[in-house]
């Protein structure tokens, strides 16, 4: 094994095609014993894929995969301690919540009281107890996904892997889960890797979350440092809702510092932290709506004048849609703040938070 | 009134008449009534005529019900009807069906079932080429097969046995019955199948514990459709067996059309009702069942 530490599961150069297409590209990932990992990026990005190939659901083209140091790329899934819990909750509808929870162990072999001991422990864990004698056409959506993860939870596997488990629940139920799922992290502290694609979740669950797309992890990091400082336009704009602001225009170096431009635009970038030396030249300016102060007095690195277009209270915060010169800038402000449509207002912010990307896409 | 010109508006409200006799209730219901007369006439009139003596059947009043009921024809047409040299009626043809019905049924739906799960959740290498041979097998004539398969089956020692008789019907309701099955298993949630996959079971395990109770709807319409496909069933019937071994259909055949002697039409009615019995209360008992299952397996991808 290469990996300096001891990585829960690790995957090395894993590629996987049909045919002529490619889904995943030499992917490499190692995942720390007891973290949780979120996959993120939109659908088809590959994210289901990478993690029925970590389950042994799909036979990859190329590459390996480590679990718990054990090279598991051509073992059955069951062989390879892993419990899945999927989108559709994929009970088996004839048998009883207990029978979901114990077939895997029935399979297996394991003697009665042992398997009666597991699901007391799950039942308890996720507060199913009343549940375990009915059928999975007799309980809610919330509950269905509850013994899913039981049924992941009696097999005592190493590593837990979800595949969009809450897509299915409406908003209320699945903030609830959410909660629970995180709550059973801390509990366990199993290592844990879970696709989604929506970032609420990805933000509040991970340890880390790998952007990806087209098959490629566009970047790996703990949620606050994807949020402030995204690699590229796509992790951007991908995370963050409502959306970052982009600003097209060009990079230039006046008197020794360095500034953005576009129109009667000039934002100086004294206070800005490139990642690498800047070149002059095309740039994309992004920020996000809640980094603008509007009305918020002096004192910002940049201000201006803007006038107010669209408002659009959301409940806590209201989104101000503003013309800037050319531009169309969103801000957030709360709601008791929100200014009327069609009036002027003073906006500023700090380039700090902002962030520069360059022609081809990736952070300066 | 006071109080309806109290109301902002005084137009229609609630739920919206609906007349029983309207120009449109009575175009669908005089179809639908004209159509099932069309269709039921013919049994009617096999029905009244089974039920009448010769001498009534001979005054030509098809449509008549009898004046006296006889069951007369039904216990001929089951007991001593004459086929060839036998004289004992239907009941010998109906005892071979059967012996060669069950076996059939229950051996075709068993490969096919697992033939179907196979393609639709173990994707092997080949599997799509299979399956198109299989689908194209089912647009074979029947008809050009009959030699070659009578070949086979005197080579095997299987010629005008029932054994072979059912091994035929097994084959030959093999493609559309996997077709049926594939589609079926192919629509139940592929989570299901990978769940049971993590969970530690194999092809087998995941096939009798997790697919079979989930098919019943599929089983039964299966099970019809063999039913009454292979009683129904006249050419492989007469092509593969003997006398003694013919089934039903074969020998109301015989029945029906012996050349001695007059045409007892009573017994000729009764023997066929007695032969489309079986399928008929197969129908009465799961049609429900059968509407339901046909709509789970229809066919897509």
């Amino acid at each position: 094994m290469s990996a300096a530490a001891n990585p829960s599961v690790s995957i090395q150069d894993l590629t996987l095609s049909f045919g002529t297409v490619s889904v995943l590209q030499s992917l490499n990932l190692d995942i720390a014993e007891g973290e949780f990992i979120v996959l993120l990026g939109p659908s088809g990005c590959g994210k289901s894929t990478l993690l029925n190939c970590i389950a042994g659901l799909l036979d990859i083209s190329d590459g390996r995969i480590f679990i718990k140091g054990k090279n598991v790329t051509w073992e059955e899934p069951k062989d390879r301690g892993i419990g899945m819990v999927f989108q559709s909750y994929a009970l088996y509808p004839q048998m009883s919540v207990e029978k979901n929870l114990s077939f895997g162990l029935k399979v297996a072999g394991t003697p009665k009281e042992e398997i009666d001991k597991r699901i007391a422990r799950a039942a308890e864990i996720l507060q199913i107890e009343p549940l375990l004698q009915r059928k999975p056409a007799a309980l809610s959506g919330g509950q269905r996904q509850r013994v899913a993860i039981g049924r992941a939870l009696v097999r005592d596997v190493d590593v837990f892997l979800f595949d969009e488990p809450l897509s299915n629940l409406d908003a209320k139920l699945r903030s609830e889960l959410r909660v629970e799922i995180k709550r059973l992290h801390q509990r366990l502290a199993n290592t844990m890797i879970y696709v989604t694609h929506d970032q609420i979740e990805a933000m509040t669950l991970a340890d880390r979350i790998a952007v990806m797309r087209g098959g490629v992890i566009q970047q790996l990091d703990a949620p606050q440092a994807i949020y402030n400082r995204p690699v590229n336009r796509f992790v951007a704009g991908f995370i963050g809702s409502p959306g970052m602001n982009f600003i097209d225009g060009r990079l230039e170096e006046v008197d020794g510092g360095w500034r953005f431009g576009t129109g009667d635009l000039i934002v100086p970038l004294s206070t800005y932290g490139f990642d690498k030396q800047p070149v002059a030249g095309p740039a994309v300016f992004g920020v996000r709506p809640e980094h603008i102060g509007l009305n918020s007095g002096s004192g910002w690195p940049f201000s201006a004048k803007a006038a107010v277009d669209v408002v659009e209270p959301m409940g806590s915060d209201t989104l101000v849609w503003l013309r800037l010169g050319a531009q169309s800038l969103s801000v957030r402000v709360p709601s008791e703040r929100a200014p009327q449509t069609g009036s002027q207002v003073e906006i500023g912010f700090d380039p700090m938070r902002a962030s520069l990307f360059g022609e081809d896409g990736s952070r300066l | 009134m006071a109080m309806s010109q109290t109301l902002a508006t005084d137009g229609p409200r609630g739920p919206k008449p609906r007349h029983t006799f309207s120009k449109r209730n009575i175009f669908i219901y005089g179809t639908l009534f004209v159509v099932a007369v069309y269709y039921l006439l013919p049994l009617y009139v096999m029905v009244v005529t089974s039920l009448k003596g010769m001498p009534e059947v001979r005054l030509g009043n098809i449509f008549s019900p009898p004046l006296e009921i006889t069951f007369e024809p039904w216990v001929k047409a089951w007991a001593t009807a004459c086929t060839g040299l036998n004289c004992d009626g239907l009941s010998r043809g109906f005892w071979n069906s059967v012996r060669i019905t069950v076996p059939s049924v229950i051996l075709s739906i068993a490969i096919a079932s697992v033939n179907g799960y196979a393609l639709a959740n173990w994707r092997f290498k080949g599997s799509e080429l299979f399956f198109t041979i299989l689908i194209i097998g089912a647009f074979i004539p029947y008809q050009v097969m009959l030699y070659p398969i009578v070949i086979i089956l005197r080579e095997i020692g299987l010629y005008g046995s029932l054994s072979g008789l059912v091994i035929v019907h097994s084959i030959f309701g093999m493609p559309i019955l996997t077709l049926l099955f594939r589609n079926y298993f192919a629509s139940l949630p592929e989570e299901l199948f990978k769940a049971a996959r993590v969970d530690g079971a194999g092809f087998w395990s995941i096939y009798l514990r997790i697919m079979l109770p989930m098919s019943v709807p599929i089983f039964v319409v299966a099970v019809i459709l063999q039913i009454t496909g292979i009683w129904n069933d006249f050419l492989f019937g007469v092509v593969y067996t003997r006398p003694e071994t013919y089934p039903m259909t074969v020998q109301l055949n015989n029945i029906v059309n012996s050349v001695q002697g007059v045409k007892e039409y009573n017994v000729n009615m009764a023997a066929t009702l007695l032969t489309g019995l079986v399928p008929l209360v197969v129908y009465f008992i799961s049609g429900k069942l059968f509407v339901r299952g046909i709509a789970a397996g229809a066919v897509k991808g």
